[in-house]
């Protein structure tokens, strides 16, 4: 493997030293890239970091490094008395984004298996319709909707924003997997029914470890876009039930026009830090499917 | 005939959907009728309204309720943002399920409001009486010369300069125009508002043009701005930008941008809300805390015109207690609630009286200028199109002030775009 | 190795492809049998999505095209309340198209400062963001992919930054950005420069590049990676020994073999990029050459419902459009992929 990074073909010491080198130098660009890669997306977080955890009265204070550090702002997220319940609304983005996360993966595996395994007609009518699901602007959306579910009593409820959710991460979920599923090596599901396997348990057993990279990787998609979503979530929770997103927009500064910001970045602070935890836990799973796919 | 295959799923959902189409039913109106009902309805209430900035709300409706368990008032807060407030508003209006019985609206959209039938009238039984209030706040709840939405809390524009530069403040647009060289000597800006291109900067340009005299629209709502008067006012604006007393960076500039640099000492004069006096007081970063001071608007002779801010309440017409909801408006606009307000929340009173109260003066400084401002203010464009009209006012302002488009072009174009807005 | 690699033709995939399409020949005889019981399958499979869809997305779209042809509510001079447009025929769709306005004689066109007078320049400005910004996510998405994929110290650290900007709420986002390039902001601090980012047409605009960019990348880059987490070792050691270089092996194999995956991608961005919001309204709210087609409907739906139904029926229709040209010219994968059952067929 670790010769392999070249293509000189000459069995001499000499190439040998020569590929070392070239190893040693790519692994060296691999650290730049790296690095470079984490700046340029941890940057605008450092700062946002920064803005949380200074004093309101300096929100404007354009000092690249911490000054005038406060717990503040994380304070006024959390707080009750002036309304910004944070705390109830990252659990109720939690419960939300979990439940639209599992259901849109369950329908989405089947619907995928269907479509890249299985040989029925209106194939492309059923592709057609998912994906032209994601053609309208979902500001237009927003209104009947509200009406929709206010005429059964709808509003408020955690259902009434799961479902939307469900809808706005399946087209993505569905032709993900499909398209995975398609590479897949399916002659093994085939050797496992020989082995008496029946096609549920080979999916089971055989595909889907097999896919877990697809599947884990849809799932952060699908849980950040359901953890983000706002526009229903706005019209159609109430204080009970609404989320972060929808949380951190009524946020308000002491004062009518004050913008809020610190807070905002605070809360902002607080929203992400969970995503970035599940990815942690979760991106073994990604890295555990075809783990020799090691591409240099 | 691969290729034919994989067009055929998107070809049939555009077919789908037009056949459907076809079969149209026909939804929408706007109702009306709900007006003369539940006239004498009393019990439990929702009041809603933006963010409770200062927590003014809360403790006034707990106060409420403690004396009426009966009509208890349930607090729906929004979103601290002023279109998504507009935007649920009107969701719930349209749903005509009467479960927002009293709501909270911007000055601006009153009319819009009272003309889709949302809102309840406030004349015959459902009167409140309105003596004390200041007549131009009441002007902002009034459609078609029927109330429709009790004021509930103002908002002027007052101009903020730097006392320790210009000891005394220009009283007019020319005289402030004549001291920015004083600016310009400290190596700093002379003046700026907000000129970005949003709801502020309708604020603004009406400012000007009713400074100069002018109007936008006329009492039928028709556009009244290819006058004298109003290009006089634009033309102040966009001369002011092109010598650069205006800062170039202005067209920029939002409420807290220019607070921002005012407070950083980089700016002479500012026209701002009043919100602007205890932050600059006070921030940490604010390097003008005893060097600034307040005067009423620069106008044409005297002080002049400011656009009118602040909140008004109002009933739904779907409202099933509305006997209860009107108690309740009387009970959020009394003399006692309105002291609260300004104390509490620094939000400005719709009576006159308390501007001279001697208390509030002493919390508050800017009120006496605050009430010469309010005293000389005009509303708003009051128009059932205002969303339509203040996009016609800002996309052509913004040009001429930044120089892409004339004055006259502008204020044609203006005219023009309005006409098209209200002829609906 | 100067003769393309298919993809097929290499080992491992060619015993996956080569499956699959045997299957399709061997059960020649009973296909038809065969295509029903799995036709039953497949609708219980499928069921799921298409009912949670048709209440969510179908429902509103047939009701936004059913109100997109009545007029918008009128005033009542007389009581001054709004009253009920009627029907309508097209004539909300010429006003866009045509950017007709109704004038004091009838209809010309809409002045500046109309939202009517904006379809075609925020069409044209939803394009141009579309394709700058999918570009760019694309070009960086592939390469940050690419060094995630690799076996290094610390490669959690990185992915887990690379997700930072995705995860961050895209309203939280916008904001932070707003006053990064706010005239005062730490950009211009940094930099000693003074440049009005949302002050005129292409500073705004390439803002709001910037930001997108950074934003949306990471999605790129993970389904780009899971693309290549797929592809089996044993590919590139054939590679290697057939003595491919670096390049080669990242045309000839790589990219191929990751295409579906970029396609969906690619499919996904651009269908969202054409539906573009949040990050132009809340950093310029529009201005500047900056109104994209949704924000256009927003603002429409502020001033009557059934205009802006005509609005997001046009859109739906361009979004459509591109979205066929994509995949009959560019060959979007998950379509052409699941074509392959039928292909076998054909055989």
């Amino acid at each position: 493997m670790s010769t392999a990074t070249t293509t000189l073909n000459t069995g001499t010491a000499k190439a040998k030293s020569v590929a070392r080198t070239r190893e040693n130098w790519a692994s060296t660009r691999t650290y730049i890239s790296a690095a470079i890669i984490v700046i340029w997306c941890l940057l605008p977080f450092y700062w946002m970091i920064v803005t949380a955890f200074r004093d309101v009265g300096y929100t404007f204070d354009s000092t690249p490094f911490f000054t005038h550090v406060t717990w503040d702002n994380f304070k006024t997220a959390f707080s009750a008395e002036l309304g910004n319940h944070l705390g109830r609304a990252l659990l109720n983005s939690l419960f939300i984004s979990s439940v639209t996360t599992i259901v849109a993966l369950l329908f989405g595996v089947f619907a995928a298996y269907a479509l890249a395994r299985l040989n029925f007609r209106g194939k492309f009518l059923v592709l057609g319709l998912i994906l032209g699901a994601s053609m309208f602007p979902g500001v237009a959306i927003v209104t009947p909707l509200f009406q929709l579910f206010g005429n059964i009593g709808w509003i408020g409820t955690y259902q009434a924003m799961i479902i939307p959710n469900i809808s706005f991460v399946l087209p993505l979920t569905v032709y993900t997997l499909t398209s995975f599923f398609r590479e897949m090596p399916w002659e093994l599901e085939e050797a496992a029914r020989i082995d008496g396997c029946t096609q549920g348990q080979a999916f089971r057993k055989i595909i889907m470890p097999l896919a877990a990279p697809a599947v884990f990787t849809t799932a952060i998609l699908a849980f950040i876009a359901s953890w983000n979503e706002y526009l229903i979530a706005s019209i159609l929770s109430n204080d009970a039930t609404q989320t972060v997103t929808v949380a951190i927009a009524r946020f308000a500064g002491s004062q009518p026009h004050q913008e809020p910001y610190t807070a905002v970045m605070a809360a902002g602070t607080v929203v992400t830090i969970p995503l970035v935890v599940l990815v942690l836990v979760f991106q073994r799973k990604i890295v555990a499917g075809l783990t020799a796919g090691a591409v240099k | 005939m691969r290729h034919s295959k994989k067009i055929a799923p998107l070809a049939i959902v555009s077919v789908l959907a037009m056949t459907l189409a076809a079969c149209s039913g026909g939804t929408g109106g706007s109702g009306g009728g709900a007006a003369q009902q539940n006239l004498d309805g009393r019990g439990p209430i929702t009041y809603v309204q933006g963010k409770d900035n200062s927590n003014v709300v809360r403790p006034l409706i707990d106060k409420w309720n403690a004396a009426h368990p009966n009509e208890k008032v349930t607090f729906k807060e929004q979103s601290d943002n002023a279109d998504q407030q507009h935007d649920d508003l009107v969701q719930h209006f349209q749903a005509k399920t009467g479960d927002y019985d009293v709501v909270d609206v911007d000055v601006i959209w009153t009319a819009e409001f009272a003309a889709q039938g949302w809102l309840q009238p406030l004349n015959d039984k459902m009167a409140i009486d309105t003596t004390g209030f200041l007549p131009a706040t009441v002007a902002t709840g009034t459609y078609k010369n029927v109330m429709y939405a009790l004021p509930q809390t103002s908002d002027g524009g007052i101009l903020y300069y730097r006392k320790d530069l210009v000891p005394t403040p220009p009283k007019t647009w020319d005289e402030m125009m004549a001291m920015c060289p004083v600016a310009k000597a400290k190596g700093i800006d002379c003046y700026a508002g907000q000129f970005a291109q949003y709801e502020g900067l309708t604020v603004n340009v009406a400012e000007a043009i009713n400074t100069a005299g002018g109007t936008v629209v006329d009492k039928d709502g028709k556009p009244t701005v290819n006058t004298p008067e109003a290009k006089a006012g634009l033309t102040n604006l966009a001369q002011a930008y092109k010598d650069g007393n205006i800062p170039k960076q202005a067209v920029t500039y939002q409420e807290e941008q220019g607070r921002q640099a005012f407070e950083a000492g980089k700016l002479m004069f500012l026209r701002n809300w009043p919100y602007v006096y205890n932050l600059a007081k006070t921030d940490g970063s604010s390097t003008v805390k005893n060097t600034f001071g307040i005067a009423p608007l620069p106008g044409k002779d005297g002080p002049g015109a400011s656009s009118l801010g602040g909140h008004n309440l109002a009933i739904n017409a779907d409202s099933k207690y509305k006997a209860t909801a009107k108690d309740f408006l009387t009970f959020m606009t009394s003399a006692e609630t309105e002291k609260f307000y300004a104390t509490q929340g620094s939000l400005a009173p719709v009576r006159e009286g308390l501007y001279t109260d001697a208390d509030l003066v002493k919390q508050l400084p800017y009120l006496p200028v605050l009430l010469t401002s309010i005293k000389n203010a005009v509303p708003r464009p009051v128009t059932p199109f205002y969303p339509a009209v203040t996009q016609a006012i800002q996309q052509n302002s913004f040009q001429a002030i930044n120089g892409t488009k004339s004055v006259d072009q502008a204020l044609t174009d203006m005219q023009a775009a309005i006409t098209t807005a209200v002829s609906k | 190795m100067s003769t393309q690699v298919e993809p097929g033709a290499l080992p491992g995939r060619k015993a996956s492809r080569k499956g699959g399409d045997n299957k399709g020949v061997n059960k020649e005889v009973g296909a038809d049998r065969k295509e029903k019981t799995q036709g039953r399958a497949a609708t219980l499979l499928i069921a799921p999505t298409l009912i949670v869809l048709a209440i969510v997305i179908l429902y509103p779209v047939i009701n936004a095209v059913i109100m997109s042809f009545q007029h918008d509510q009128g005033l009542d001079a007389a009581t001054g309340l709004f009253v009920t447009g009627g029907f309508a025929g097209v004539s909300n769709y010429v006003h866009w198209l045509f950017q007709q306005c109704p004038t004091s004689g009838g209809t010309g066109s809409c002045p500046p400062g109309t939202l009517g007078a904006q379809f075609w320049s925020a069409t044209g400005v939803t394009f141009f963001f579309t394709v700058v910004t999918v570009f760019f996510e694309t070009l960086f998405g592939f390469w940050m992919a690419l060094i995630m994929a690799r076996t290094f110290k610390g490669r959690s650290v990185l992915r887990a930054a690379v997700l930072v900007p995705w995860a961050i709420p895209t309203a939280v986002t916008a904001k932070l950005w707003f006053f990064i390039f706010a005239f005062d902001g730490i950009v211009n601090t940094l930099f000693h420069s003074s440049i009005l980012w949302t002050g005129s047409e292409g500073p705004a605009r390439a803002a709001i590049i910037i930001a997108d960019v950074w934003k949306t990348t990471p999605f790129m880059a993970l389904l780009i990676l899971a693309g290549l987490q797929m592809i089996p070792a044993e590919v590139y050691e054939a590679a290697k020994v057939d003595g491919a270089s670096a390049w080669q092996r990242f045309r000839l194999i790589t990219l191929p073999l990751v295409k579906p995956a970029l396609m969906v991608a690619i499919l996904f961005r651009v269908l969202d990029a054409l539906r573009m919001y949040d990050l132009p309204a809340i950093m310029t709210g529009g201005a500047n050459g900056t109104t994209t087609l949704s924000i256009l409907v927003v603002d429409q739906i502020r001033v009557g419902f059934n205009s802006a139904a005509a609005l997001s029926t046009i859109t739906f229709v361009i979004i459509f459009i591109v979205a066929f040209i994509f995949v009959r010219f560019l060959g979007a994968n998950a379509v052409e992929s699941a074509s392959g059952g039928a292909k076998g067929k054909q055989k």
